[in-house]
């Protein structure tokens, strides 16, 4: 097998097991240089000035729009905005799309396994507009029944938010019915691919998703870069989420007359050192291949549940299916915090999640008050795999109990 | 540091078999204390005769340390006047932040199975949950 580690220079030089990678994930080199080049070698207001230097730094932020562009699949580079990270792209639809557009007595379609990220704009939306929240629930393993997606569309849904893959569960959510189902009445569709564009390829124009949302920091790129993609002709008439610099064609005493797509939704000096990062992550990504990643991911997750699941009062959350995990093993253990489980492998040093992952709402619906996560990337190993399922066995014992 | 001496026996003997993990129907104060961050939530009752802790109880879900640390307050303040309850207190966070003398330790006597939690930052709040509702229940 290929090391992959090495591309990544902390992972080289870690001690610890980084098994939190749904939380961000590392950067190569390759990531990093990039976004040093852009400091140490273009670095200019992009989009302001006319000098060379002004114009080359302008060109590796609009190359990245591109780079981006052809990753997603989009028809035009007008539909890809750049954002800090999925959450800024998810409340700039919630307060220029989702303002303008819901109405008091309309319908709001949140699956129940979203993140906060993509729960509480549209909240935010309702409370405001006087529109009404219908939750679509799963069922415990993660999936949805068809009675559960009756209930919840109706001839007054406007918006439908969910994610491609739940960060709990890792199950990928069967987005295209859902698009589907949204269009069939009328609805524009909001997809969270936070946790889907780390670990598979996405084509927004066969989803045929309205408005679609990733982070730069978890596909291996910088921190403070993120995006969302939206259809043309609803970007178009929307009106700008932040108002200043760069974002206008002209301003005058009385009047102002904003930019054409996408500049109309980036005020401000941007980020286009994270842009020629998040451009280097996306060329990484191609290099290396997502049906290698997935590969690996999914042998490393057999492995890790199988481990699991033989050991006694562990309780994985979701499928049983290791192929619906996405490299995401959410679990509880029966009388354990897990914030105890977190600091028992702490000590082992391994590094996972514990709490409610932003997804308090799923958990409740689960029936789970807090859990812990494992995440995995194809950059991890057997051995870190085996370390996790070692010291998850003598948490109980740690703890106190006798078995 | 080692995790064995962290997950100490008077901790987690405390965590599993508490002594003060109960219902309390006739409790003269009850509050609740909660760390929103991390979900640790406690009831915590109190019987008083006069100035002097008559007996106490909680009720609760949290982590290992947030549990036992209240069960162990619990041991050590029954039978105390209020006063001297909240004295303990202070030395306890004294002792969590790092800067009790040997003596006052010694004074916590089974709470100072929980020394180590001054190494661990993100743990202090669990620890200290008990003490803080404690303090609060006779502001
Ligand atoms: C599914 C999902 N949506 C949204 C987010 C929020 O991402 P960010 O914090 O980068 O805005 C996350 C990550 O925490 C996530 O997992």
């Amino acid at each position: 097998m290929q090391d992959f580690r090495k591309d990544f220079p902390l992972l080289v030089k870690e001690p610890t097991a980084y098994l939190d990678n749904a939380a961000t994930a590392q950067r190569p080199q390759c990531v990093i240089d990039a976004e040093m080049d852009f400091y140490i070698n273009h670095n200019a207001n992009p989009l302001r000035g006319f000098y060379p230097l002004s114009v080359e730094a302008t060109e590796i932020y609009e190359a990245a729009r591109e780079k981006v562009r052809k990753f997603l699949n989009a028809d035009s580079e007008k539909e890809i905005i750049f954002t800090r990270n999925t959450s800024e792209s998810l409340n700039l639809v919630a307060y220029s799309y989702g303002l303008a557009n819901i109405k008091a007595g309309d319908e709001i379609v949140i699956s129940i396994t979203e993140h906060h990220s993509n729960m509480l704009p549209w909240r935010m939306v309702a409370e405001k507009v006087g529109a009404v929240v219908k939750y679509l629930d799963c069922e415990q393993d993660g999936s949805f029944t068809k009675e559960a997606l009756d209930a919840a569309f109706s001839e007054k849904t406007r918006l439908v938010a969910m994610a491609q893959v739940s960060n709990v569960l890792g199950r990928v959510n069967p987005v295209e019915e859902v698009i589907k189902r949204a269009h069939a009445v009328g609805a524009v569709a909001v997809i969270d691919g936070a946790q889907s564009v780390p670990h598979m390829k996405v084509d927004v124009k066969s989803l045929d998703a309205d408005f679609f949302a990733f982070s730069g920091h978890k596909l291996f790129g910088p921190m403070g870069i993120g995006v969302l993609y939206g259809k043309e002709e609803i970007l178009n008439k929307m009106q700008p989420f932040l108002c200043g610099g760069e974002m206008i064609d002209s301003v005058h005493r009385d009047s102002v007359k904003y930019a054409e797509l996408p500049h109309k939704f980036e005020a401000g000096t941007v980020n286009a050192a994270g842009a020629a990062g998040l451009a280097a992550a996306i060329d990484y990504v191609e290099r290396i291949g997502y049906d290698v990643m997935a590969e690996r991911e999914l042998a490393l997750t057999k492995r890790a549940m199988e481990g699991i699941k033989k050991i006694p009062h562990i309780h994985i959350l979701g499928s049983e299916n290791p192929e619906d995990h996405t490299g995401i093993i959410t679990f509880t253990i029966d009388d354990v915090h897990p914030h105890d489980v977190s600091a028992v492998l702490e000590a082992d040093k391994i590094d996972v999640r514990a709490g409610h992952h932003c997804a308090q709402p799923l958990l409740e619906h689960l029936g789970v008050r807090s859990s812990t996560r494992a995440s995995l990337m194809f950059y991890n190993t057997e051995e870190e795999v085996d370390a996790l399922i070692a010291s998850l066995a003598s948490v109980r014992r740690r703890l106190g109990y006798a078995d | 540091m080692q995790i064995n001496n962290f997950y100490n026996e008077i901790l987690t003997e405390h965590n599993v078999r508490p002594e003060y993990k109960r219902e309390m129907e006739d409790a003269d104060l009850v509050l609740e204390g909660v760390n929103p961050s991390c979900g640790d939530d406690i009831w915590l009752k109190l019987k008083l005769d006069g100035d002097i802790i008559a007996d106490g109880a909680f009720t609760g879900d949290g982590c290992a340390i947030s549990q036992a640390s209240a069960d162990i307050m619990l041991g050590l303040i029954i039978g105390k006047k209020k006063d001297e309850a909240l004295e303990l207190g202070k030395k306890f966070l004294k002792m969590i932040q790092g800067t009790a003398t040997e003596e006052e330790i010694d004074e916590l006597e089974e709470a100072g199975a929980l020394k180590d939690i001054s190494h661990m930052p993100a743990r202090v709040k669990c620890a200290v949950l008990g003490w803080r509702t404690l303090d609060e229940m006779f502001k």
